[in-house]
């Protein structure tokens, strides 16, 4: 057991040296699998990045539902109560009608105007904090409440959010997309630099085949080389998107400023660029297998 | 040790190499296999390390069929050989020290235990003061030897030559036969192919003899 994990380390430290011998070939490589995969993972930073400013400005969505005029106080108290016991409803606040007059008088500048009146034409109001806020099931409680008989109108105070939603699922789409043909290269450009390292070392592969060496043994340095230069590659890629966000926060601090506001672009969380390289590494281990299983068996000592 | 029944080996193209071959060598037996070029000797010791399978008859070695053996398991019939190849198949992209290296890294020995093992191996063969060298800086002779190096430092119970002499002058094939004489002292089991007269004069010992792939008797 011992043994083995210095086996591994050792094929762990002639893969560095293999990649340190050709400097250029791999600081190339791994910079063209940086590049692919920092498209879609950048991609991926700037939704989340909308997503989080979308979220912040949408606050806790809210449905308002207005009561028909001449409801009486009893049917509010049933009502009331009703939207409490109600599953999807977390809580609701009343808003009578001469409170809402006096908020509007307040809030909208036009004290004059309401003031002029000779009547409250506002109806009371419920204002209802549903328990799920994803877009779906707003809808479905504001569909539920539009069929209340004693309610005259529903709204939902969210629907741009859901637009934003909306289109965010559609970029959301496109940077998967490219992510999986970008993947792609990735597993070509690892099967093509493994196949040329085979070739180069037929001659070896056929000794030690010959003295007897197993098929994982031989298999294991190219694997261990995909591996690794994957890992290399994400880590570029990482760096790339971080070097990007740096200079774009840079310009949008002038931006903001004018709004007063500390917006800046986040950088991937830990764990999704532990992810990010877990999966390069993976991506690159699978280019240097399937170019392995190609080509070693091609070579049989005569 | 070694047990050929029957065996017929044909090349892609129709050509018969070896025909009918029966024999036996038994544990810690030393013998040459003789024949002019083109008899088929380098293709009965291919048989023999499983690089060649008969296209009839069997090969048994070590009391493993050669034609029945998985391809996990051809690995570790190999451990127990020593081949030493007409080629030599020596690595041009490392020193001497580290070709007899190789199938010790590929059986997986500690780092220490195997430098004392190459160093002991380069010094049976007398190359000890080239370890650092290129094996393309090596003289034939010196490669020769280099070759039976790497083919012993693995302690093998069974050692496969195929003309370790060939080119090279009377001086130096008196050396590595006696190279050869040591392992037979200590129990290994030798088969040596060789078309050398000298040779066989110095050093008598069972000869099977090819004639166009068939045995003589
Ligand atoms: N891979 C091969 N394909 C076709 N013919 C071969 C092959 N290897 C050897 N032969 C033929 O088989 C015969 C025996 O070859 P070999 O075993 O190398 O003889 P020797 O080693 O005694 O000189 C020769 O005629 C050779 O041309
Ligand atoms: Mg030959």
């Amino acid at each position: 057991m011992k043994n083995s994990a210095i086996q591994h380390l050792r094929v762990i430290r002639f893969t560095l040296q293999r990649l340190r011998n050709t400097p250029i070939a791999s600081l190339l490589n791994i910079l063209v699998i940086g590049i692919a995969l920092s498209l879609p993972i950048g991609g991926y930073v700037l939704l989340k990045n909308v997503q989080g400013l979308a979220e912040q400005m949408a606050g806790t969505p809210q449905i308002s539902a207005f009561l028909a005029m001449g409801t009486g106080p009893d049917e509010i108290a049933r009502i009331s109560k009703q939207l409490k016991d109600h599953a999807a409803v977390d809580h609701i606040e009343f808003v009578p009608r001469d409170l809402a007059l006096k908020q509007l008088q307040l809030s909208t500048g036009l004290a004059d105007v309401v003031g002029g009146l000779s009547q409250n034409p506002l109806p009371d109001a419920f204002i209802i904090y549903p328990i799920a806020l994803d877009a779906q099931k707003l809808e479905l409680l504001r569909d539920d409440l539009k069929s209340w008989p004693k309610f005259e109108h529903v709204q939902l105070d969210s629907a741009w959010a859901h637009k934003l939603e909306a289109l965010l699922k559609f970029a959301r789409l496109a940077v998967l997309i490219l992510a999986a043909m970008l993947s792609f290269a990735l597993v070509a450009i690892t099967f093509n630099t493994i196949r040329l390292q085979i070739l180069t070392q037929r001659d070896e592969i056929e000794v030690s085949k010959l003295i007897g060496a197993t098929n994982g043994f031989i298999r294991r340095p190219f694997l261990y080389f995909g591996l690794i230069q994957g890992m290399l590659g994400g880590a570029a890629a990482w760096l790339i998107i971080a070097s990007s966000l740096f200079l774009l926060n840079y310009s949008l601090a002038g931006l903001v400023q004018l709004y007063a506001s500390s917006f800046t672009l986040k950088h991937l969380s830990l764990g999704d660029s532990l992810t990010l390289l877990g999966f390069s590494s993976y991506l690159g281990w699978l280019g240097a297998w399937l170019s392995v299983s190609q080509h070693l068996w091609q070579i049989e000592p005569k | 040790m070694i047990k050929f029944n029957q065996v017929y080996k044909r090349y892609p193209g129709g050509y018969e190499a070896l025909k009918n071959l029966s024999f036996e060598i038994a544990e810690g037996e030393m013998v040459f296999l003789t024949g002019h070029s083109g008899a088929g000797k380098s293709t009965l010791l291919k048989l023999i390390a499983a690089i060649e399978r008969p296209n009839s008859g069997s090969v048994v070695v070590k009391g493993q069929n050669t034609k029945s053996l998985k391809s996990g398991a051809l690995p570790y019939l190999r451990r127990n050989l020593g081949l030493v190849f007409q080629d030599h198949k020596l690595l041009f992209d490392r020193n001497a020290f580290d070709n007899v290296m190789l199938p010790l890294q590929i059986c997986g020995f500690d780092h220490r235990e195997s430098a004392k093992r190459v160093r002991a191996a380069l010094d049976k063969v007398g190359l000890l003061k080239r370890e650092k060298a290129n094996p393309i800086a090596l003289s034939g002779g010196e490669q020769q030897r280099l070759c039976i190096a790497r083919a012993i430092v693995n302690r093998p119970t069974i050692l496969l030559a195929d003309e370790p002499t060939g080119n090279l002058d009377a001086e130096y094939s008196g050396e590595i036969m006696h190279i050869f004489k040591s392992f037979h002292q200590v129990g290994v089991t030798l088969l040596i192919s060789t078309h050398d007269e000298a040779v066989l004069r110095q050093f008598p010992a069972r000869a099977l003899a090819l004639k166009h792939g068939e045995l003589q008797t």
